[in-house]
């Protein structure tokens, strides 16, 4: 009887704990949500920021961070495909590959801030490109191109392998295995993950922090020449971004309705990587069929 | 002519195995120059604090004051790696048991449903960026603290909690993966001996799982360790070591974020902030090591 008081008790606990985590993210999202969307408008996501008056939106912020993002998915995703590719169909077990998936493994859990310290010193002061979008971007590829490599890898891995000896035994070269036979069926894993690693760079602050600079010139969106300083698209502009922003008006904010921006801009964050987390799983599942004859993921 | 053709054709697929390969090859050792580059700089600027200003090892890590910009000025950073340690510890011990009912929950309470309905929560809740946990923290877990506990509301206590609930996904997905993991006859033979499903629970599966359910821990612990902006919104940012967990605090990430900007590079007070960002990449070394150590046990 007393193990069976035991079993009924420690039941109820795991399902209250398990339940109370549930309840943290409807509390957390229900929060946010209830806060910031009575503050977003049109005015709000267009305009530009107040430094000391109210009504400052968050226009070249949202602009840049995604700007941002897709400057550093241009350069993360083709290295990191080619590195998770030979990770997954070249690399020979041994002392090299073990080495190489340790750097995966360390470059992926190094904090962000040290990241973004490295840019500050390599890429702002030594290649002197200075707070600009591209040292943003290059400092977001340090971060973010472990993740690529393992979501390629993985991808590559979960392919049946009977489709590489079907291509072998057709006499195709290893790299058309590679390119025509393997790439279709890994490539739904690898755009999900992508653009689940695009949520996540999206939201990233500290690495950029340094690297696109805590700033954002006077733009005008009706000069589309990269080259001119104030154009939104001269990727060596400093680029303040939506998640570098909401921690600057949180801590040094001078706005007096700065805590409702902060709201907002945190909503607008939120809703955001959700929409990001919708669209992966949805074109994943949409490339899936286009490319193979199969009508459902299995 | 036919010999011909077929030997043109093998070329050309020589010709592109070798540029698909070196590409790959150029992949590849891009990430080891850009870790190799990673460690030489933060390792050179870190070290001068000691080689260049003279500080002794002992005066930076057993220092207890914080003061650059005294007649004196003297670099005990202390204050800010004890503040790191205790929000990571805490941290760590608020969000673990959380974090193992929650996998226990899915893997083994009410597999299907229970799997169905944590699995979006711990996607969604290691989605959200860090500086809106910094924000939510600061708007309801502060005041929270400062109404219910003496104190700002700012400190030890608020960042462990914010802090916690970033690291519950980590945790739970590592967790959740070792314990699907488990081969079912080990449970089944617990059963059969008459064991509750508590008793399973507690002498078979977690004990059985514990190195992978720590290496989620030590995981989880990485990620508090190195996180900077949502702790430094809430933490209070004062450079002493915290007497109670309701006292503003410093971590080594938030005295990074705020001094960085303020300091010019080479002056000793940035050089010291360097020698920080050396201490967090040894850490980040530390947790992998720890890590890897647990996933041979497991192998075992």
């Amino acid at each position: 009887m007393k193990a069976k008081t035991a079993d009924k008790i420690a039941t109820f606990v795991i399902v209250t704990l398990a339940l109370l985590i549930v309840a943290v993210l409807a509390g957390l999202l229900g929060y946010i949500l209830f806060r910031g969307i009575s503050h977003i408008s049109w005015d709000f996501l267009t305009s530009a920021p107040q430094k000391i008056r109210a009504g400052g939106g968050v226009g070249p912020q949202l602009f840049n961070s995604l700007f941002l993002l897709v400057l550093t998915l241009l350069i993360t995703v083709p290295l990191g495909l080619g590195a998770g590719i030979y990770m997954a169909e070249y690399a020979r077990p041994g002392k090299i590959t073990s080495f190489i998936r340790l750097i995966v493994e360390v470059l992926s859990s190094f904090p962000s801030i040290v990241v973004g310290l490295f840019g500050l010193l390599l890429i702002v002061n030594i290649f002197g490109l200075g707070f600009s979008l591209v040292s943003g971007a290059l400092a977001l590829t340090v971060f973010n191109l472990p993740l690529m490599v393992r979501i390629t890898e993985q991808a590559f891995r979960s392919v049946p392998a009977q489709q590489k000896e079907a291509g072998f035994a057709l006499g195709l070269s290893k790299w058309k295995i590679v390119t025509t036979v393997l790439f279709p069926v890994a490539l739904p894993p690898i755009i999900t993950g992508t653009i689940l690693s695009a949520g996540r760079v999206f939201g990233e602050a500290a690495a950029l922090m340094f690297t696109a600079g805590m700033s954002s010139p006077r733009l005008d969106f009706g000069n589309w020449n990269p080259l001119s300083p104030s154009s939104p698209l001269n990727p060596f502009r400093p680029a303040e971004t939506l998640a570098v922003h909401i921690w600057k008006i949180n801590s040094e904010g001078l706005a007096p309705d700065a805590a409702e921006i902060a709201a907002g801009a945190s909503a607008v964050l939120v809703i955001t990587v959700l929409i990001f987390n919708l669209v992966a799983r949805y074109f994943g599942r949409l490339i899936y069929r286009k490319l193979t004859a199969s009508r459902r993921m299995n | 002519m036919r010999v011909q053709s077929s030997k043109s054709r093998i070329e050309k697929h020589h010709i592109e195995d070798l540029i698909g390969r070196s590409y790959m090859s150029f992949c590849v050792l891009l990430l080891i120059v850009s870790i190799v580059s990673m460690v030489y700089f933060v390792t050179s600027k870190g070290i001068s604090t000691f080689a260049i200003d003279k500080v002794s090892l002992s005066d930076f890590f057993f220092g207890t004051t914080w003061s650059p910009e005294g007649d004196h000025p003297s670099f005990g950073a202390l204050p800010f790696i004890a503040g790191s340690f205790i929000t990571t510890l805490l941290a760590a011990l608020i969000a673990s048991p959380l974090s193992i009912c929650a996998a226990l929950f899915m893997t083994e309470i009410v597999p299907g449903w229970g799997k169905k309905l944590l699995q979006p929560v711990i996607e969604l809740l290691s989605g959200i960026p860090s500086v809106v946990y910094g924000f939510v923290g600061l708007s309801v877990i502060v005041p929270f603290l400062r109404n219910v506990f003496p104190g700002q509301g700012i400190g030890v206590a608020a960042g462990a909690l914010v802090l916690s609930v970033m690291i519950l996904p980590t945790i739970t997905s590592v967790a959740a993966d070792a314990l699907s993991a488990l081969p079912q006859n080990l449970k089944e033979s617990s059963f059969a001996l008459g064991a509750t499903r508590w008793q399973t629970i507690a002498r078979v599966i977690i004990p059985t799982t514990l190195p992978a359910i720590m290496t989620g821990v030590v995981l989880g612990m990485a990620r508090a360790f190195g996180e900077a902006l949502a702790v430094q919104m809430v933490i209070g940012n004062a450079p002493f070591i915290p007497t109670s967990l309701f006292e503003s605090a410093s971590t080594l990430t938030s005295v990074i974020t705020l001094g960085m900007g303020n300091t010019t590079m080479g002056s000793p007070q940035n050089n010291a902030l360097w020698s920080m960002a050396l201490v967090l990449m040894l850490m980040t070394f530390l947790f992998v090591f720890i890590v890897r150590m647990l996933e041979k046990r497991r192998s075992i």
